[in-house]
């Protein structure tokens, strides 16, 4: 039996796999037991295992505190997916696989004047939203950005976008670190890759990424949800979207270099697969320079995407442009400085969150002011046919998951195998049954996106509230969902 | 099949057999590209001409596949036919010259999948084996 199989249960929803071999610290998983036999099975399989992986996060030079799985862990490559990294800034390194390919992707949440009662036909109103929204495989942004604007995006974020006319001043506020990450440097991103960007500014993409409108079914949390402005039967648009072809060419263009690096830097074997990189190193640097750039980039087209969701809305219902709101925007893969309490010290650290969240709660300086209180929203995708949630940070998740949220339900089955088990046309008719009105390119990417594809999000979301790192606010229901 | 989708629960995994290297590099690419739109539906109708080098096999194929998601953007074609011709430069690597023949994207004829964003290194292979190549890579859709 392998070192990682010996999980160590703390209590029902957090277990614990001691350091152990070329581990440099401990890891925790955030699971219940049903799911922590499965990881373990994964891990024993000898296939692909989130807990392999985790265990060679924990292996890593520099690592602070414990390596984290949160309840949506699935393998990824070399990071897991649903797995938290926090690395020392002298000591420890940056990970390409700790952000993905797919930097800064994340949910943008807009609030509308509208309950569910004036939606009206959801069949218009889907039909209204695929033809203005583009969206997947080979589609082109409405907008269109030159090459030499670009470089003024990745500097920008969310920002630029806004003074180019794209989407309220107000947005701003309700965006992660401002719409506008720091020390994004253009000179550290390809010419390729800007030149595969700059038709795509503005385009939803493919594979998981969705528009959705939803109802919000239930308030757990009438506090917070008052605060963001949710409430009971309200209508909110959910857009689920990244840094497109530019972030993809950044992830490619330093899976390279930085694997050459941690060759150079004396990376030990079971590292191989985590292409790494000192942060304080030339490389490391230049790494996080461009990772700031896709993450603005991604900040930038979930405004321009909210734009025009706002332009289509304000137009079918005849509201001002500024009665949609952004209640907030939050990225899931990202590496980012941030200061955290370890052993009653505060220090900086570079958090890798890959395919997790922020999650500050209460009196960070980084929360929205009038979210202060409470904490910023942590936006959960669930699947296309069940549910999606609101949650929050807590004091509890601040000081035992480097301030992590859960991002969506996690995938439980292959693209392949769902493909063999769902028909796209079935999904479609069974989601019709139950008032969603779906909308996609693809009828194969509705099969492999299938609601029986995911991890149950009530599960997972169970899981972080029992665990007290994250807290329930509001479940929210499909009622149009677009798909690339 | 020159090439099998294996299982990964994230991502798209591919599995390729073949005789030669130039094949395997071929097969690889047909895969790749099918799970955005089957190679059966697309027509060879214009082509780009790629060169690159590489200080391994792995890296080759890498480099390769990158380098032909960044062309499908670039000149908005999606590729179904490949050709490939190796050089072996010593202990510089391997030199690629190649050939991919595709179309732009038909959404009325099309079936499209999802879109690939980028090759993963993780459990990346591509080695000599019984007479043959076998690659296996890690699509990330």
């Amino acid at each position: 039996m392998s070192d990682v199989m010996r999980l160590e249960r703390v209590s029902d929803v957090e277990w614990r796999l001691p350091p152990s071999g070329a581990m440099r610290g401990a890891a925790r998983v955030y699971c219940d037991e049903a799911m922590a036999e499965e990881l373990c099975r994964e891990a024993e399989s000898g296939g692909w295992s989130a807990l392999v992986q985790l265990r060679n996060v924990a292996s890593l030079p520099g690592v602070v505190g414990d390596a984290l799985a949160l309840p949506d862990v699935h393998p990824g490559y070399g990071f897991p997916i649903g797995g938290v990294g926090a690395f020392d800034l002298r000591d420890g390194v940056v990970v390409v696989g700790g952000v993905g390919f797919d930097i800064n992707c994340g949910v943008r949440m807009l609030a509308t004047p509208l309950g569910v009662a004036a939606l009206g036909s959801r069949e218009a109103l889907a039909d209204l939203l695929f033809e203005r929204v583009p969206a997947g495989l080979g589609s082109e942004g409405a907008v269109r950005f030159s090459v030499r604007e670009i470089d003024d995006l990745l500097r920008g974020g969310a920002r630029y976008a806004v003074a180019r006319g794209y989407g309220l001043a107000e947005d701003l506020a309700y965006i992660e670190d401002g719409g506008c990450l720091d020390g994004a440097d253009p000179s550290a991103v390809s010419e390729r890759a800007k030149q595969r960007q700059f038709r795509q500014v503005g385009t939803l993409g493919s594979g998981n990424h969705y528009l959705e409108v939803q109802v919000v079914e239930e308030v757990f949390d009438a506090q917070a949800a008052r605060i963001y402005g949710l409430e009971r039967g309200s209508v909110v648009v959910s857009i689920h979207s990244g840094s497109r072809a530019l972030g993809h060419q950044i992830g490619q263009d330093y899976l390279k270099v930085m694997e050459s690096a941690g060759r150079r830097y004396g990376m030990s074997p079971e590292e191989k697969e985590l292409a790494c990189a000192p942060v304080d190193s030339d490389e490391g640097r230049r790494y996080l320079e461009a990772v700031a750039c896709g993450g603005n980039c991604a900040f930038a087209n979930r405004q321009v995407l909210a734009h025009l969701v706002r332009e289509a809305l304000a137009g079918r219902f005849g509201f001002p442009r500024s009665a949609v709101r952004t209640v907030y925007d939050i990225g899931h893969n990202n590496a980012k400085r941030e200061w955290h309490e370890v052993d009653g010290k505060r220090r900086e650290l570079l958090v890798h969150r890959k395919g997790a969240t922020r999650a500050f709660g209460p009196g960070r300086d980084e929360v929205p002011e009038p979210y202060r209180a409470v904490g910023h929203p942590i936006l959960v995708g669930g699947t296309m046919g069940t549910a999606s949630y609101v949650l929050r940070g807590t004091p509890l998740g601040m000081a035992k998951a480097f301030a992590s949220g859960v991002h969506g339900a996690g995938r439980s089955l292959s693209r392949k195998k769902a493909a063999k088990r769902f028909w796209g046309e079935d999904v479609a008719s069974s989601m019709e049954a139950q008032g969603i009105e779906l909308r996609a390119h693809s009828l194969r990417g509705i099969a492999e996106e299938a609601p029986g594809a995911y991890k149950d999000v009530e599960q997972v979301v169970s899981v972080a509230e029992r665990a007290g790192i994250n807290r329930r606010v509001a479940r929210l229901r499909p009622a149009i969902v677009i798909k690339g | 099949m020159p090439y099998e989708y294996l299982e990964h629960t994230a991502d798209v995994a591919i599995g390729v057999r073949a005789a030669s290297l130039e094949e395997m590099l071929c097969d690889a690419a047909r895969g790749l590209f099918s799970i955005m739109v089957p190679a059966e539906q697309l027509s060879p109708l214009r082509s780009v001409e790629i060169v690159l080098n590489a200080g391994s096999v792995e890296m080759l194929l890498v480099d390769w596949l990158a380098e032909l998601l960044a062309q499908k953007d670039l000149r908005r074609l999606l590729f179904c036919r490949f050709a490939v011709t190796l050089e072996c430069r010593g202990t510089a690597g391997l030199s690629l010259r190649g050939t991919a023949w595709g179309e732009p994207l038909d959404r009325l004829r099309h079936a499209v999948g999802a879109e690939a964003k980028g090759i993963s290194h993780a459990g990346l292979l591509a080695q000599h084996e019984r007479g043959g190549w076998v690659a296996r890579f890690v699509v990330d859709v």
